[in-house]
C-alpha cells in the first residue's frame, strides 16, 4: 500500500485515502477528430515498467485531483503535482532524471 | 512410543494438568503444552491423512512450517478447521479432531489411493479428467469435490469478534528470537521508536534448545535480561503471538495477534490485525529445517532433527525410545547429544558427509558412544503406521541395504533455509550460498520504498547467519545501519555481545538419499507432505516439459498445499534442478506471497461485519417508513422504501394498491434520496452544456429541463432534471445511486481537463428532505396547506418556484416520473419529517398514501420512461432509447459526442427500445432473451433482443415490459419469443414503449 502525498492539502497519507485514475497528461479528441486520434485518447494507455506518470484524487480527503510520478517496478515516488497543467513539471523531470540517468523524458513534456 | 519423560520440559507448568479430547478421546497435558507436544505425550503420532493418497502421517515439526497435523478444532460458532497442532498452545477443554478420512483416522478407505498411486502420477486430473466430455460434469466433479478439501467448512456464525489496530514506528522487528531482540536493543537505545513482535508465546526463539552462552552467562539468562531491559523502555513496544504476516509497499506490514486462542473463554476479540507502516523492517525470522529426500521419509515417526530436540527440551517428550539420526550436517548432532544425554537411546547417526576430521559435536557424540555412520544413508523406511525400522546403504550407492537398524523414530535434517518469506513478499532479491544449500536475501536488492531505497533489512539467520555469536554481531550490526539510514545515532557504549563459538563441519547438499536412488524408491519418497507429491512427480513433470519452476508447482501441485511449501520448496527445487540438469539458482524460486501463514478471515473483516460492515444512510423519513410497515430496498448506502405493507397484505398487493392509488387519488414518495448537485459560476452553463447532451445553457432562470449524461465512450450514465436557479446557478438532479458519482465525474472535468471554467460544483444531496406529491389530488393538498399560488398559471409543467407551504419554507418542482399532476417539495432536511407529517394530515381526505420504490418503477414503465440501470447497463447510448430529442444537435461538442459518431455506435443494427405486450396478458421474465432465426457460430439460437423492465401493469391490468430489440421500432405489431428459464416461451407483441396516457395530458393539468 503505497504512501502519497497530495499537492493540494499538503497530507501525506496511505494509498487507501486516495484513488488512482490511470495515465496523465492525455489530450482530449472531440468531434471532428479522426478515428486514430479519437482512438488513442479514448483506449490506447502506455503501461511502462519504470517511470510512468499518473492521475490521482484524494478522495477520502480534500478531493482534488493531482498527478503522481512513480517507478511501477521500485515503487520509488519521485514526487506529486497539480492536475492543472498538461506538462511535468521541471522540479519532477529534474528528480526523475537524478534518479533515473537512463530515462527521457516523454515527448511534449 | 513417544512418551513424557520425567526430565526436560522447560515450557511446561507441571503443576497444571490440561485435559482435552482428540477425536472424542479423553487426554492430559500440561500447561505450556502444544496440541503437538500434548499429543506426542500420549503416543498419538498419527494425527492425519494425506490429501491425495490418504497415506497416515504424523507430526513433523515443532513450528508453523508442520505439513501433516492440521486439526478441526472447537465446535459451533467456534469451530475451526486447519489449525496447526504445533501452533496450537494447548488449554483446558480444547477439543481436537483429525481431517481427511473416512470412516477413521486409524481405518480410512481412501488410503486405497496409495496402492494406486502408480496411476496417479503429477498432473492427473488433467490427463485422466477430460474425456468423456459430460463424465467431467456428471462424474468426476462430484467424485472430487466428496474427497477433496482438507477439513470442514465452519456451519455457524462466528462467535468471536476481531479487531484492527494501526500502528506507526521508525523501526519494526520481526521475531523475537536471539536475533530480533539483539537488533530491538540496538535499534531502542538510538532512541528510535521500536515494535517488535514474537509469533509464539516465548521469546528467545530457538536458542535456549540449541545452547551456547552470551558474555558468559547462559543462553537462558541472556534472552531474560534482555525482554527485562526492553519491557522498560519507553520507547519499544512488545508483543508475542503476534506473526509478521505480510510485508507491502512502502513499509507497509500487517501483523496478526492471537489474543484468546489459548485462552478462548476470556472475553475481547479473538484475533487482532495490526496494521504497521514502519520506517524500516528488520526481519529476524530465523530458519526452517529441510528434511531429507529418502524412500519412506513420509511415515510416522519421521521428524525434522531440531523439532525432535524442540518436543526434548521445551515439553519434555521423547517422540521415540530408539531414534536414528540421519544428516548432512553438524546441527542434528545436538539432537542426538540431547537425546542420549535425556537417557534415549541413538542406534546411529548416519550422515552422508565424509569428512576428514571431527567437528567439536561430532567428537562429543562419539564420546556419548553413539554409532556415528559417515558416509551413509536412509535407502528406505520400514513401517506403516509407525516406522519400525531403517535399512541403511550408502549415500554414495544406489540403495542396496547393508543393514537394518530397529527404530521407532527418526531425526533428519537436510540443513537450514533462511526464512526470506517477509523479505520476499515486497520484492526483495535472493541469492544462492553454496555453502549453506540455500537461499538467502540478497542485501543488494532489498524491496524498495517511497524514497527508492531499501525498507527491509534481513538479520541473524534469515541472513543466513548461523553460529550464535554471528547472530548476535549480524543482528547488532543490522539495526545500527538500519537507525543510521533514519537519521538516529547509538550511543558507543551500545555494543554486541559476543556468545561462545562453535566450530561446526560443512554440510553436504544432499538433494536424494542416496545419490543414485533407483525409480522405485524416488516413488516413496515425499518432497510435499500435505499434496502428496513425491520426487518421482517432479522429475515426471521435467520429462514432460514443465521447466519453469512456477509450471512445475501447478502442475504437480507442490508448495501448494497450506503450508505453502515451508518444507518443501528448496528440495523440490533441487529435484527439478537436477531432473532438468540445471543448477538450483537457475532454476529460481516461486513466488512468496503473503501471509507468511494462514490468518483468519475474521482479522482480515475486523470489526467491519453485521451492522457496521458498512454506512447505513438514512434520509430524514427513514424512521416514518421504519414504523409504517416499509419493506426495505437497498440503492446504493441508502434504504428506500419498496413498499409500505398493511397488515395482511403481501407485497405484491401493496404494491398494486399504491400503483393504483396514485393513479387515482394521491401518493407520497420519499424522493430525497435523489442527488442534487449546485453547479455556480458565470461559465456554469457551458460545462452543463458539455456534460449534458442537450443543450443547458439556454434553460431560463425558473425553468426546469431533462437531461442526459455520458461518458466520454458515448454510454449513458446519468439522467435527471435540471433547473436553472439564477443567471449563474443550476440545480442537477442525478439518480440515487449517481449523486457522487456524478458529482466526483463533475469535480474530473472541472479539475483535469477544463480547469479554466470559472464553476463551482456542491453535492448537497443530504441537506434536503425532498417529498414528491403525485396525483389527481395533489394540488388540493398543496392548496390546502396554503400559502402559495400552486395554479397552473402560477406554476406550469416544467417549472419550479420558491415559497412557503403550510408555514414550510420549500422549493418546489413541477416535474413528473410517473405522468402524474406532481409536484416535488424539498425543505431543510431538519422539517422533512414535519413537512410529510403536514402533508399526510391534508392529504387525508383526498386519499393519500405513502408509495415505494416499486410503484416508482410501475408508474415510470407505464409512461415509457427509462430507468438508468435498467434500461441502460455501461453499452446503451441515448440514441439506442429512442432518446434523440434529449441530444442537442446545434452544440458543437458535448461528453460523449465524438464517440456517438463511431461506427459501431451508428450501426443501425443496434438493439433499439421499443414497449413489450404479452399475448396472453402475463409478465416477461426479467432479463429474458428473445430468439430469433437461425443459430450462431456455437450453436447457440441467434438472440435478437432483451427485456429491461417488465411489471404486472394494475392501471392497464395486464403484463408491461420494456426491451431493446434488433430493428424494433421498424417491427411494430410483431409478435417475439422469449424462453424463460422456467422452461416456458413467452410471447409478447412489440409495442410503443409508451403505456399510458401518450399525450401527457394528466401531468399537464
Amino acid at each position: 500500500m503505497l504512501i502519497l502525498t497530495c499537492p493540494n492539502c499538503g497530507v501525506t497519507a496511505e494509498e487507501t485515502e486516495f484513488h488512482a485514475h490511470g495515465e496523465a497528461h492525455l489530450t482530449r479528441f472531440g468531434p471532428g477528430a479522426s478515428d486514430d486520434d479519437f482512438e488513442n485518447y479514448l483506449f490506447m494507455r502506455d503501461n511502462p515498467k519504470g517511470v510512468h506518470f499518473e492521475r490521482w484524487r484524494h478522495v477520502y480527503g480534500c478531493g482534488k485531483w493531482f498527478h503522481a510520478a512513480r517507478d511501477t517496478v521500485t515503487l520509488e515516488m519521485f514526487g506529486t503535482y497539480t492536475a492543472q497543467t498538461s506538462t511535468v513539471p521541471q522540479d519532477i523531470i529534474d528528480k526523475i532524471a537524478e534518479r533515473r540517468p537512463e530515462w527521457h523524458p516523454p515527448e511534449g513534456a | 512410543m513417544s512418551t513424557r519423560i520425567a526430565t526436560g520440559g522447560r515450557l511446561l507448568n507441571k503443576s497444571k494438568a490440561v485435559s482435552f479430547s482428540f477425536n472424542g478421546k479423553q487426554l492430559r497435558g500440561y500447561q505450556g503444552d502444544t496440541l503437538a507436544s500434548a499429543l506426542l505425550a500420549n503416543d498419538q503420532m498419527l494425527v492425519g491423512r494425506s490429501f491425495k493418497y490418504h497415506r497416515p502421517r504424523g507430526i513433523v515439526a515443532a513450528g508453523p512450517e508442520e505439513p501433516n497435523a492440521l486439526m478441526n478444532l472447537g465446535r459451533g460458532g467456534q469451530f475451526e478447521p486447519n489449525q496447526r497442532a504445533t501452533t496450537t498452545e494447548l488449554f483446558d477443554g480444547l477439543e481436537a479432531a483429525s481431517q481427511n478420512h473416512w470412516p477413521s483416522l486409524e481405518f480410512d478407505v481412501g488410503a486405497i489411493n496409495t496402492h494406486l498411486s502408480r496411476f496417479l502420477p503429477a498432473g492427473f486430473y488433467y490427463k485422466m479428467f477430460i474425456h468423456p466430455r459430460p463424465f467431467w460434469k456428471h462424474v468426476y466433479e462430484p467424485i472430487i469435490r466428496h474427497s477433496a478439501g482438507l477439513g470442514k467448512a465452519p456451519k455457524d456464525r462466528d462467535d468471536d469478534t476481531y479487531e484492527h489496530f494501526h500502528a506507526f514506528c521508525d523501526v519494526l522487528v520481526i521475531g523475537g528470537g536471539v536475533a530480533g531482540l539483539e537488533a530491538a536493543r540496538t535499534a531502542a537505545l538510538s532512541g528510535a521508536k521500536v515494535i517488535l513482535l514474537e509469533q509464539t508465546a516465548h521469546w528467545g526463539g530457538r536458542a535456549p534448545v540449541d545452547g551456547g552462552s552470551v558474555e558468559g552467562k547462559s543462553i537462558t539468562d541472556h534472552v531474560d535480561t534482555l525482554v527485562a531491559e526492553l519491557a522498560v523502555m519507553d520507547n519499544v513496544q512488545m508483543r508475542r503471538r503476534t506473526m509478521g504476516a505480510g510485508v507491502y509497499d512502502h513499509g507497509y506490514v500487517l501483523g496478526y495477534e492471537s489474543l484468546k486462542d489459548h485462552a478462548p473463554k476470556t472475553k475481547g476479540p479473538r484475533h487482532r490485525l495490526w496494521r504497521i507502516r514502519a520506517g524500516h523492517i528488520i526481519t529476524a525470522t530465523g530458519a526452517i529445517e529441510r528434511p531429507l529426500s529418502f524412500a519412506g521419509n513420509d511415515i510416522p515417526g519421521v521428524m525434522l532433527a531440531a523439532a525432535v530436540r524442540d518436543y526434548l527440551v521445551n515439553f519434555g517428550v521423547s517422540v521415540g525410545d530408539r531414534t536414528v539420526v540421519v544428516t548432512n550436517n553438524d546441527d542434528a548432532y545436538r539432537t542426538a547429544i540431547a537425546l542420549v544425554e535425556a537417557g534415549l537411546t541413538v542406534p546411529a547417526i548416519l550422515d552422508a558427509r565424509v569428512l576428514p576430521v571431527d567437528s567439536p559435536l561430532m567428537a562429543r557424540a562419539k564420546e556419548l558412544g553413539i554409532r556415528v555412520m559417515m558416509g551413509h544413508a536412509i535407502a528406505s523406511v520400514k513401517g506403516g503406521k509407525r516406522v519400525t525400522s531403517v535399512a541403511v546403504c550408502s549415500q554414495a550407492g544406489e540403495g542396496a541395504a547393508l543393514e537394518t537398524i530397529e527404530c521407532d523414530a527418526v531425526a533428519m535434517s537436510g540443513g537450514w533455509s533462511p526464512v526470506v518469506h517477509l523479505w520476499s513478499h515486497c520484492g526483495g532479491k535472493l541469492v544462492w550460498d553454496s555453502a549453506l544449500a540455500s537461499f538467502r536475501p540478497d542485501v543488494d536488492n532489498a524491496p524498495t520504498g517511497a524514497d527508492g531505497h531499501g525498507f527491509v533489512t534481513a538479520a541473524g539467520a534469515a541472513a543466513g547467519f548461523f553460529g550464535l555469536d554471528d547472530i548476535l554481531h549480524d543482528a547488532h550490526a543490522a539495526a545500527d545501519g538500519v537507525v543510521t539510514t533514519l537519521g538516529f545515532k547509538l550511543p558507543a557504549s551500545a555494543t554486541s555481545p559476543n556468545a561462545a563459538r562453535q566450530e561446526e563441519s560443512p554440510l553436504a547438499p544432499v538433494w536424494m538419499m542416496p545419490q543414485g536412488a533407483n525409480a522405485k524408491l524416488r516413488e516413496k519418497t515425499w518432497l510435499d507432505y500435505q499434496n502428496d507429491v513425491k520426487v518421482s512427480d517432479v522429475r515426471l513433470a521435467a520429462q514432460e516439459g514443465f521447466v519453469s519452476v512456477e509450471h512445475t508447482k501447478r502442475y504437480t501441485t507442490l508448495g501448494m498445499a497450506t503450508d505453502q511449501g515451508k518444507l518443501s520448496n528448496i528440495n523440490g527445487l533441487a529435484t527439478l534442478a537436477g531432473a532438468l540438469d540445471a543448477d538450483i539458482p537457475t532454476v529460481g524460486t516461486t513466488t512468496f506471497r503473503p501471509p507468511y501463514h494462514p490468518i483468519s478471515l475474521g482479522a482480515i473483516g475486523g470489526e467491519a461485519r453485521g451492522d457496521v460492515f458498512q454506512p447505513l444512510r438514512r434520509t430524514p423519513l427513514h424512521d416514518w417508513h421504519d414504523v409504517n410497515g416499509a419493506e426495505w430496498e437497498p440503492v446504493g448506502q441508502w434504504r428506500r422504501p419498496y413498499a409500505y405493507k398493511r397488515s395482511g397484505e403481501s407485497t405484491h398487493d401493496a404494491v398494486m394498491r399504491e400503483v393504483a392509488n396514485t393513479r387515482d387519488k394521491m401518493g407520497l414518495l420519499d424522493a430525497s434520496t435523489l442527488g442534487k448537485i449546485i453547479v455556480k459560476g458565470p461559465d456554469a452553463g457551458k460545462f452543463l452544456d458539455m456534460l449534458y447532451t442537450k443543450m443547458m445553457s439556454s434553460l431560463k432562470p425558473g425553468k426546469c429541463r431533462y437531461g442526459l449524461m455520458c461518458s466520454e465512450n458515448g454510454f449513458l450514465i446519468d439522467d435527471g432534471v435540471v433547473a436553472r436557479i439564477d443567471d449563474d446557478t443550476f440545480l442537477c438532479h442525478t439518480t440515487t445511486g449517481g449523486a457522487d458519482r456524478i458529482h466526483q465525474h463533475m469535480e474530473e472535468w472541472l479539475q483535469t481537463e477544463w480547469w479554466d471554467f470559472k464553476v463551482y460544483v456542491a453535492n448537497v444531496t443530504e441537506q434536503y428532505a425532498q417529498i414528491a406529491v403525485v396525483g389527481p389530488n395533489a394540488r388540493k393538498c398543496l392548496e390546502k396547506l396554503g400559502g402559495m399560488d400552486v395554479s397552473k398559471d402560477a406554476l406550469g409543467f416544467m417549472e419550479w418556484v420558491d415559497g412557503e407551504l403550510g408555514g414550510f419554507k420549500c422549493r418546489i418542482y413541477r416535474i413528473s416520473f410517473s405522468g402524474e399532476l406532481s409536484y416535488e417539495i424539498a425543505v431543510d432536511a431538519g422539517l422533512g419529517q414535519a413537512f410529510w407529517d403536514a402533508l399526510m394530515v391534508a392529504g387525508n381526505d383526498l386519499g393519500v398514501m405513502p408509495y415505494g420504490t416499486e410503484c416508482l418503477h410501475i408508474l415510470r414503465a407505464e409512461k415509457g420512461f427509462i430507468m438508468i440501470g435498467d434500461e441502460t447497463d455501461g453499452t446503451v447510448i441515448p440514441q439506442d432509447l429512442g432518446l434523440n430529442w434529449a441530444i442537442s444537435k446545434k452544440k458543437e461538442d458535448y461528453l460523449g459526442k465524438r464517440a456517438q459518431e463511431r461506427s459501431h455506435m451508428v450501426d443501425p443494427t443496434r438493439w433499439k427500445l421499443v414497449g413489450l405486450e404479452t399475448t396472453d396478458g402475463s409478465v416477461l421474465p426479467d432479463g429474458a432473451y428473445a430468439v430469433g432465426e437461425g443459430k450462431n457460430e456455437n450453436d447457440q439460437r441467434n438472440m435478437i433482443g432483451r427485456v429491461t423492465s417488465t411489471y404486472h401493469s394494475p392501471t392497464l391490468g395486464k403484463g408491461i415490459a420494456m426491451g431493446l430489440v434488433l430493428h424494433g421500432p421498424d417491427r411494430m405489431g410483431e409478435v417475439l419469443d422469449f424462453p424463460g428459464t422456467d422452461g416456458k416461451t413467452y410471447s409478447a407483441k412489440i409495442v410503443d414503449p409508451v403505456f399510458y396516457d401518450k399525450e401527457g395530458e394528466k401531468q399537464n393539468v
